[in-house]
């Protein structure tokens, strides 16, 4: 196995390409680590990316924030401006493991890690947050949604990078909020989850909504009939049941040692449910 | 395959090693650093055990490339008593009788200094979610939990 | 907190004894390096020239081993030695054999995870390479995990000719013990009763769940001699079947324990030590051997997974009339008596007329059980308890009510046989119904639950020496592995005999070559064993130093008492000379005849028994199945508390792991026969965010059979909170829970069974 830790995004772009063996990049390393020393993956070439520029940052842009691929989930934790306006997304990041773990963990390597239960993922999604990805032919975007193609796998091609994730501006009266299932109260992999992002007017009636379950089928799902669900309304009892009902129908979970189908599918809609009431409740909403 | 050469600080001393680019920081400072109250409970940052300050920010050593301390400033629990004068966190989990086997002890001294740094008038419910990644087998972490929060009072007072 | 002995108990002597240093808090003699790291465990051993050492383990659940060939592992650059079953020595008995086979599968492999084949090489990567290269042709065997599965006619069997007991016609070769336990008339009991519930309940295997690996360096010259060093509960265990295994007289074994993290029963037998030895016989080199966290939860521990049937009868005013408990586990690959302990333990609790418990042990494919705290008691003692709370709801009466009205006392004939002495239950549960806990409101969802648990406690074969040093402070020498803060609580208890402060005493756990024999750390066996002999010793140490005071003022060495620490004249001789300190003997010994010491090698009997009480308050998610902890309550009696921080520690730690035994853990295997969560991130123990503070009572019941009325304390703690939180969880979520761990899951499919 080889190590090396690149200055530029270019070199590491040239070394991920010109790998022909196994390649891993490493931001937090918490993922593939742990591979390593299940000896799941042997890698010819490790790819330190923490020492090239803006990898480490977390940028304000055009009301937004671009966030470093190798930025971990404490420094986020300690954005004041970036909890203040995706509160949702930093939380679920925050929940990943340990204190320790968050030393370290990054959006981006859970996002590349591909696992249906990754806690930062369905947060992302109903942010719309856009990956920048460097690669052999340059630079380009991509919805977060559209990075986890199944269990493991990405459409990242080889010898691309995620260099950094985008979290957009916002309107006035939004909320985000992500819930996950676990076992205990700690250290333990979502059984089921939920990301909600919604938008409400001045009558407390939500405008927009994007409701989102992890854990639950092989990529995040998105679930539509949930948003319509309480589109139009005040999170109405009725309205709660709908969407809880719509996640819960929306539901394709394993059964494995974590949780049971109907588990997963029964608490799937819980989380939706009381993370939409945190969501209208950042958006100013009262009920 | 060479070996890396990697210097770095450990404790506030420099120190250089040689560490195959597999190895993690938990196996150098253990086995070429001589650093053994670094623990390894479980090898895949389940345990807390291995826990060391990389740079102030607390992690599982065992998450850590040895290759990665390169240019780095690394803390591990030899380095928290003051010569013969133990950090209060040492003596109040002394005085606390918070530790049984004791195997857990260093990591949970790293990590609770941790949090003091960051926070240095935590509530119960912090100082538990905080420790959430170091396990003990021994306590019910009832004794652990009293001795973090009497030392941050003691702390707070000096 | 009771503090008073009991009149008439036979440590009349000390009845009235006031302590100096018994009761008080003392920093522990350990605790400076543990907090900074300079204390040694298992893995923190090197040595010149040392070999690192891992395991091939099996694949498969079950399977015939056709052959093994090692020859392409050995001619690996790196690579110093291979062993395998054929380089250790055919046992006599069948226990060590089955030791021995656990060790190194010889002709089948027994469970996912049995060791195959061992390398020694130059590191751990090159061993684990060599590993590789190591072709092992199997028939793979039909198998089997579950307690009642195994005993069907149509399971796999494991083993012919294994059944060590008379088994009753009807069960297959997979039982391997059968034992019955009781007393009186179960019918006629039966039949006085207004209710009677019968109900089945199943309990999932856990693992003592030690943080610290297994670990070893072991070395063995050409000369035939051999140093072993290892974290263990029992280090002349280690010596004795590593010795055994490899054909070599014990005195030319030494092993010293390191410090060890963490065992509750799990580092009671071998696992590594043997191969490493075999390895640095063939190498001439050190070999050391660490587990990975993988390793621990495939190949060691853990303990029995149970299924039960029990039928209590109860009249309506809350008098037990009758129990019977039919207790079926598996302690996986290999026989043991773990289910004997638990038909003893399910009913000790009470008075009963008519009682009868009845055991099966079962062999599986699961890794052989090892001791976990209280062994057999834990799930034996949950049904029970399950179940006369169900009694209690069904006929409204209070649940401490109805086990003081059934509450086994001094007299009681148990229902394992023997008549309680002095003992604590009854006290113990008088002290949680005066508590707060008991009254205090709760909230919605949430369900408050008690419990009743006991352990027998063991003494055994204990030696201790004291050395009086000549500048007036004592080396105190045992043999057991330190593994709750036992050097404080020895330490103490020299000091309080020997009327000297505690600072002067230190007391060391010794190689097996420099003192007697000692039976391992277990069954909560140390500060009362230890402690007794430490006594005894202390006392050979003071008749010697009052013989010499005695000689230097020329009287009669009867005439001579030792007070405060001080030898005094008694008699005719009173006042006539000042006391004479240990430290004004000391000094002079050589001149008064040579070095003055106290020794004490005993079997130890006496152990009293330790019951507990826990209270628990538990929210329960109506809609995820979540069980939240929010008050817990641990009443025990400790007999004396030398050292009441760990004392409470002890409590405590046994509370928490009971709860994560009745919430969370659980040995998941997969249809394939494998261990699907061998590590910490599935196999779920209570971190600290899970739990509350764990409040503590001691009561002090003394037990008679030591000079201080110590009784363990170590093992009682983890009995009741399996039923104290399946009561609490039945309450609060309005619904009887059967089947443990109470994971998320289950608890929500039985509040959705039940609408």
């Amino acid at each position: 196995m080889r190590f090396e830790s690149p200055d530029t995004i270019e070199q590491a772009v040239e070394l991920l390409n010109t790998c022909d063996g196994i390649s891993r990049v490493l931001a937090g390393g918490t993922d593939v680590l742990v591979q390593l020393r299940l000896a799941l993956v042997e890698p010819e070439l490790i790819v330190d990316i923490k020492h090239i520029a803006g990898m480490r940052d977390i940028t304000a842009e055009d009301g937004g924030f671009r966030i470093g691929a190798a930025v971990s989930g404490a420094e986020m934790g300690e954005h004041v401006e970036l909890v203040a306006l995706w509160p949702g997304v930093v939380e679920a990041m925050e929940l990943i493991g340990s204190t320790q773990v968050q030393g370290r963990a990054t959006l981006a390597g859970n996002l590349c890690n591909a696992s249906p239960a990754a806690d930062s993922v369905p947060a992302m999604v109903v942010a719309n947050a856009v990956v920048t990805i460097s690669g052999p032919n340059g630079a380009r975007e991509c919805p977060v949604a559209d990075i986890v193609t199944g269990p493991g796998k990405t459409s990242l091609g080889k010898g691309e990078i995620i260099t950094s994730i985008y979290l957009p501006a916002r309107v006035n009266n939004s909320g985000d909020a992500y819930l996950r299932f676990i076992p205990r109260t700690e250290m333990d992999i979502a059984v089921s989850s939920a990301g909600v992002s919604l938008t409400i007017d001045s009558d407390g009636v939500v405008t927009h909504a994007c409701v989102s379950l992890g854990a639950v089928a092989p990529t995040v799902l998105v679930v539509d009939d949930a948003a319509k669900a309480i589109i139009g309304t005040k999170l109405d009892d009725d309205a709660i049941a709908t969407l809880q009902a719509a996640c819960s129908a929306a539901c394709n979970p394993i059964d494995d040692k974590r949780g049971t189908v109907e588990f997963r599918t029964k608490t799937a809609g819980v989380m939706a449910k009381r993370a939409a009431l945190i969501a209208y409740s950042r958006a100013g909403g009262s009920k | 395959m060479s070996k890396i050469h990697v210097s770095t600080t450990i404790n506030g001393d420099a120190v250089e090693y040689l560490c195959e680019p597999s190895e993690t920081l938990l196996d150098a400072l253990r086995d070429h650093v001589g650093l053994t109250g670094v623990k390894e409970g479980c090898g895949s940052g389940d345990c807390g055990a291995c826990s060391v300050e990389l740079d102030g920010r607390l992690v599982c050593s065992c998450l850590v490339l040895a290759a990665e301390a390169e240019g780095r400033s690394v803390n591990t629990v030899e380095g928290m008593a003051d010569g013969e004068k133990l950090h209060v966190l040492q003596q109040k989990l002394l005085d606390h009788a918070a530790l049984q086997c004791g195997i857990c002890t260093p990591g949970i001294l790293v990590a609770a200094k941790a949090l003091l740094e960051k926070n240095p008038d935590p509530t119960e419910t912090e100082v538990r979610y905080w420790l959430a990644g170091n396990l003990c087998r021994c306590t019910g972490y009832d004794k652990i939990i009293r001795a973090v929060m009497d030392a941050a009072a003691e702390m707070r007072g000096a | 907190m009771v503090t008073e002995y009991v009149e008439g108990s036979t440590g009349a002597e000390l009845n009235k004894r006031e302590f100096k240093v018994i009761g008080t808090r003392p920093p522990r003699p350990d605790g400076i390096d543990k907090v900074t790291g300079r204390a040694l465990f298992g893995a923190d051993l090197t040595a010149p020239g040392m070999l690192h050492a891992t395991i091939l383990r099996s694949p498969h659940a079950h399977a015939r081993i056709i052959s093994i060939d090692t020859s392409a592992a050995l001619a690996m650059s790196g690579v110093k030695a291979v062993v395998t079953s054929q380089d250790f020595v055919k046992q006599s008995s069948s226990g060590n054999q089955d030791t021995l086979d656990n060790c190194m599968a010889r002709g089948k492999v027994l469970y996912d995870g049995h060791a195959v084949a061992s390398v020694a090489a130059t590191s751990v990567k090159v061993a684990n390479a060599a590993l590789k290269l190591i072709k092992v042709e199997y028939e793979v065997l039909p198998h089997e995990t579950d307690v009642d599965g195994a005993m069907l006619d149509t399971a796999p069997v494991l083993h012919e000719g294994r059944k060590f007991r008379n088994i009753p016609e009807g069960n297959n070769a997979n039982v391997s013990g059968y034992w019955e336990f009781g007393h009186g008339d179960l019918d006629a009991g039966f039949a006085k009763a207004d209710i009677i519930i019968e109900r089945s309940f199943k309990t999932a295997a856990t693992h003592q769940g030690y943080i610290e690996p297994h670990a070893t360096l072991a070395t063995m010259g050409p000369d035939g001699r051999g140093e072993i060093w290892v974290c263990t509960q029992g280090h002349y265990m280690v010596r004795d079947l590593s010795a055994a295994f490899i054909g070599i007289e014990t005195s030319q074994l030494r092993v010293t324990a390191s410090e060890i993290g963490g065992g509750f029963g799990g580092k009671t037998t071998v696992y590594l030590e043997p191969v490493a030895l075999a390895l640095s016989k063939k190498a001439g080199r050190p070999v050391k051997m660490v587990m990975t966290r993988e390793e621990v939860f495939r190949a060691t521990g853990p303990t029995t997974s149970s299924s039960t049937d029990i039928k209590i009868g109860m009249t309506k005013d809350g008098r037990i009339t009758a129990g019977q408990a039919k207790l079926r586990y598996q302690g996986g690959a290999y026989p043991n008596i773990t289910a004997m302990l638990g038909a003893m333990t399910a009913f000790a609790s009470y008075d009963l007329d008519a009682v009868q418990t009845l055991a099966w042990n079962v062999l599986t494919n699961r890794p052989k059980q090892a001791a976990y705290r209280a062994p057999g008691a834990p799930m034996a003692i949950y049904t029970v308890e399950s179940v006369v709370d169900e009694l209690c709801q069904k006929l409204g009466l209070d649940p401490l009510e109805v086990r003081l009205m059934n509450a086994a006392k001094k007299g009681t004939l148990s229902s394992y046989g023997p008549t309680f002495d002095e003992i604590g239950l009854v006290a113990t549960l008088e002290a949680a119904k005066a508590h707060p806990h008991y009254t205090a409101p709760l909230g919605p969802n949430q369900g408050r639950g008690v419990s009743c648990g006991f352990w027998f406690n063991f003494a055994g074969n204990t030696s201790v020496s004291m050395n009086i040093n000549e500048d007036g402070t004592v080396a105190v020498i045992e043999g057991n592995p330190d593994i709750g803060g036992s050097r404080a609580s020895i330490s103490m208890m020299a000091a309080e005999e020997l009327g000297i402060p505690l600072e002067k005493v230190r007391t060391i756990v010794a190689d097996t070559n420099s003192i007697g024999f000692n039976d391992v750390t277990d069954g909560s066996r140390v500060t009362f064993a230890v402690g007794l002999a430490t006594i005894k010793a202390a006392r050979a140490a003071i008749k010697n130093m009052c013989g010499r005071a005695a000689q230097v003022w020329g009287i009669d060495a009867d005439a001579v008492d030792w007070v405060d620490g001080a030898a005094v004249p008694t008699g005719h001789n009173a006042g006539e000379f000042p006391p004479m300190t240990l430290a004004e003997i000391a000094a002079d010994q050589a001149k008064t005849g040579g070095p003055i010491a106290g020794h004490h090698e005993v079997n130890v009997d006496g152990a009293g028994v330790s019951f507990g009480v826990h209270l628990v308050d538990v929210e329960v998610d109506p809609e995820t199945g979540f069980t939240q902890i929010k008050r817990y309550t641990v009443f025990q009696d400790a007999g004396k508390a030398i050292h009441p921080d760990y004392v409470e520690g002890q409590m405590q730690g046994g509370a928490v792991q009971g709860i994560g035994w009745a919430l969370n853990e659980e040995y998941i295997y997969g249809e394939d026969g494998k261990l699907q969560n061998a590590g910490f991130l599935d196999y779920r123990i209570p971190v600290a965010s899970d739990l509350p503070m764990i409040d503590t009572v001691i009561l002090e019941i003394p037990n008679p059979g030591h000079p201080y009325g110590v009784r363990g304390v170590g093992e009682t703690g983890i009995v009741p909170p399996l039923a104290a939180v399946a009561n609490g969880v039945s309450h609060a979520a309005g619904v009887r829970m059967f089947e443990l761990p109470m994971s998320p899951p289950r608890i929500l499919a039985a509040i959705d069974g039940a609408k």
